[in-house]
């Protein structure tokens, strides 16, 4: 019982890690309808910035805002040099060009960091296991984890289903061209979306930091589950990719945790612990598949909220 | 008017004619690091060739190629660990089990279109990714080592460096080949039809995804081969070839020789792979400036580098 809670928490820390990354993707996909492979390597620039700077300033808190910050302008940068410059071209050529970006921003942190991995440290208040229900102690961190990107995932919520801003996005994922035609500085709408998703994306590599060592290609196997985030939950809908990435979060983490005892019942031992790790890896993919076969518009399509 | 003689073919030519005197050069001057490194830019060019049959004609982006490079190298190579040596054997099983799942995987994807079939391809791809890293018998994660290149009787010695790179080269050249009469038969202007319009063929009454999904089977077949050639060609296969990176490098290749024309994907592969192979003599971070170089190609060369040269050539 013990085991299964501590799983579901981590399930669902992750999941909402997920979203994190999940919800940059999908807005950016959805409305300017642009494939950014590179989102991967700004979660990776966010976690090698909070390093540095906390290590700078000796505090978690200001070292991890200003991280946020740096990987916020870092976004808004790359869009205005490079990326603007691929709406509305092939999905194809904004691959390839992403793609490239990907390539020059490993290499480019092994310049600067060198190509042994960095540690973000905790602050003492943070390591401190928590008991949520009697008995059942949790790490501090990782509830902050889940409060933090529940907060954000709130405020998500709030700026785009009841702002103007919001309206103006939910617009654009429905119909880009319309709101163009409407009068709206369709431009400055997308240097603001991308650089939210920097942002969030930069958020959830800073706070993946400390569970993880900090290092180069760290953002290339999560983009990859954020993609399926995206494409289980429907491009350009922000409630699918919630609701996905709570649920890939949760089938991976799971599937890791019982999937062995689980098949051992059924296989003989030495079988199961071989399979087991594949066929965990392979669940979340397994689930896009067949949620792609079903439904290939994903569960929550964008277009028909 | 299509004129026979213009820049485009000509570079063609005269790459393939340096591709073919190329063990001599290595001979004479003694470098036989080239002999090895244009074999795997060789067999890389295959690969991408068979990715643009689908990419380039039948407009289906796929994003798990690299999938079929694995499991036709893993074809080979646990057939070799199981004692059966015989490439009459190895082969076609390669060739087999990479269309099998091609048309698995190809009969499911194909249910999707856009961005949604470059993703499921990706998720199949990485799908087989983690079969062959549970594979603990033939290695898992650390790959199969192969002791014994595939055995060709006394036919063909592939342990010899310059009959097995003839042999990866008359490969490319048939696959280009195949391909150039795949696209130009009535097969392949139905195929390029439903890329352009799948509405109309559909009411022509053309079974569109019948077409496709035969052309991805293909594709998938051929790259099967560059599967086997590749674990023939390192003596060694791991997952990592399966790798989603892989797939892009792929796509890459494909993009910047140019999709869509028939030897622009060969062209692709030799640039892709010489830079690399350049620019990491040159520096340790070759990736730096190989990153930006994309973006500029996608930027500024449409079509990549036989579009540019198609209008290079009318002036």
């Amino acid at each position: 019982m013990l085991v299964v809670v501590e799983q579901f928490l981590n399930g669902l820390q992750f999941g909402l890690l997920l979203f994190l990354l999940a919800a940059g993707l999908t807005l950016v996909f959805g409305i300017m309808d642009f494939v950014n492979l590179a989102h991967g390597s700004l979660y990776m620039m966010g976690a090698y910035f909070a390093a540095t700077f906390v290590a700078w300033t000796g505090s978690f808190v200001l070292g991890v805002l200003l991280a946020l910050g740096a990987t916020l302008l870092l976004g808004i940068l790359l869009e205005f040099v490079a990326l603007k410059h691929l709406y509305g071209r092939d999905h194809l050529d904004q691959v390839l060009a992403t793609f490239g970006l990907i390539l020059f921003f490993n290499d480019a942190v092994r310049l600067i960091w060198g190509p042994a991995g960095l540690a973000l440290p905790l602050p003492p208040w943070l390591t401190v296991p928590v008991e949520i229900i009697p008995g059942v102690y949790y790490p501090a961190y990782r509830l902050s984890i889940i409060a933090a990107a529940l907060a954000v995932a709130a405020g998500l919520y709030l700026v785009v289903m009841r702002t103007r801003i919001g309206m103006l996005i939910r617009a654009g994922a429905s119909n880009r061209e319309m709101i163009g035609a409407l009068g709206i500085n369709i431009k400055l709408l997308f240097t603001l979306v991308f650089g939210l998703g920097a942002a969030l994306a930069g958020l959830a590599g800073l706070m993946q930091a400390p569970i993880l060592t900090v290092q180069i290609g760290m953002g290339e196997n999560i983009l990859i589950l954020a993609f399926v985030i995206i494409v289980i939950g429907g491009i350009g809908s922000i409630r699918g990719a919630f609701m996905a990435a709570i649920l890939v979060g949760m089938i991976d983490t799971l599937g890791r945790a019982f999937l062995p005892d689980l098949l051992r019942k059924i296989l003989s031992s030495a079988a199961a612990s071989t399979a087991a790790p594949a066929l965990s890896s392979m669940l979340i993919y397994l689930l896009m598949a067949i949620v792609l076969v079903l439904r290939p518009e994903g569960l929550f399509p964008a277009g028909k909220r | 008017m299509k004129a026979v003689f213009n820049v485009r073919n000509a570079v063609v030519a005269l790459v393939i004619a340096g591709l073919m005197l190329l063990p001599l050069y290595s001979a004479l001057s003694g470098k036989i690091f080239i002999l090895t490194l244009f074999t795997r830019i060789i067999i890389f060019a295959l690969a991408a060739a068979s990715l643009n049959l689908i990419m380039g004609y039948g407009g289906m982006m796929s994003f798990g190629h690299a999938a079929y490079l694995g499991i036709g190298g893993y074809a080979v190579g646990i057939l070799a660990f199981e004692g059966i040596g015989s490439g009459f054997v190895q082969w076609p099983v390669a060739l087999l089990a990479s269309a099998l799942f091609a048309l698995v995987i190809g009969a499911l994807s194909l249910r999707t279109r856009g961005v949604y079939f470059i993703m499921i391809t990706l998720a199949f791809a990485q799908m087989a990714y983690y079969v062959a890293s549970g594979l603990s018998r033939y290695g898992g994660d650390d790959g199969l080592t192969i002791y014994k290149r595939s055995d060709f009787g006394g036919i063909i010695d592939l342990s010899n460096r310059v009959q097995f790179y003839y042999l990866c080269l008359a490969c490319l050249l048939g696959g280009i080949y195949l391909i150039w009469r795949i696209v130009n038969s009535r097969f392949g202007l139905v195929v390029q039809g439903v890329r352009s319009n799948e509405q109309r063929m559909q009411a022509i009454g053309f079974h569109a995804n019948r077409y496709r999904l035969v052309c991805f089977v293909i594709s998938g077949t051929i790259c099967g081969l560059s599967g086997a050639l590749l674990a023939n060609n390192t003596d060694f296969v791991s997952p990592a070839v399966m790798y989603w990176t892989r797939s892009g490098d792929l796509m890459v290749m494909v993009i910047l020789g140019g999709m869509g024309s028939l030897f622009g994907p060969m062209i692709g592969a030799i640039v892709y792979l010489l830079l690399e192979e350049l620019l990491s003599q040159f520096t340790e971070y070759w990736a730096m400036i190989m990153g930006p170089m994309l973006l500029l190609v996608v930027l500024f060369a449409r079509g990549g580098i036989m579009g540019s040269l198609g209008r290079f050539s009318r002036g």
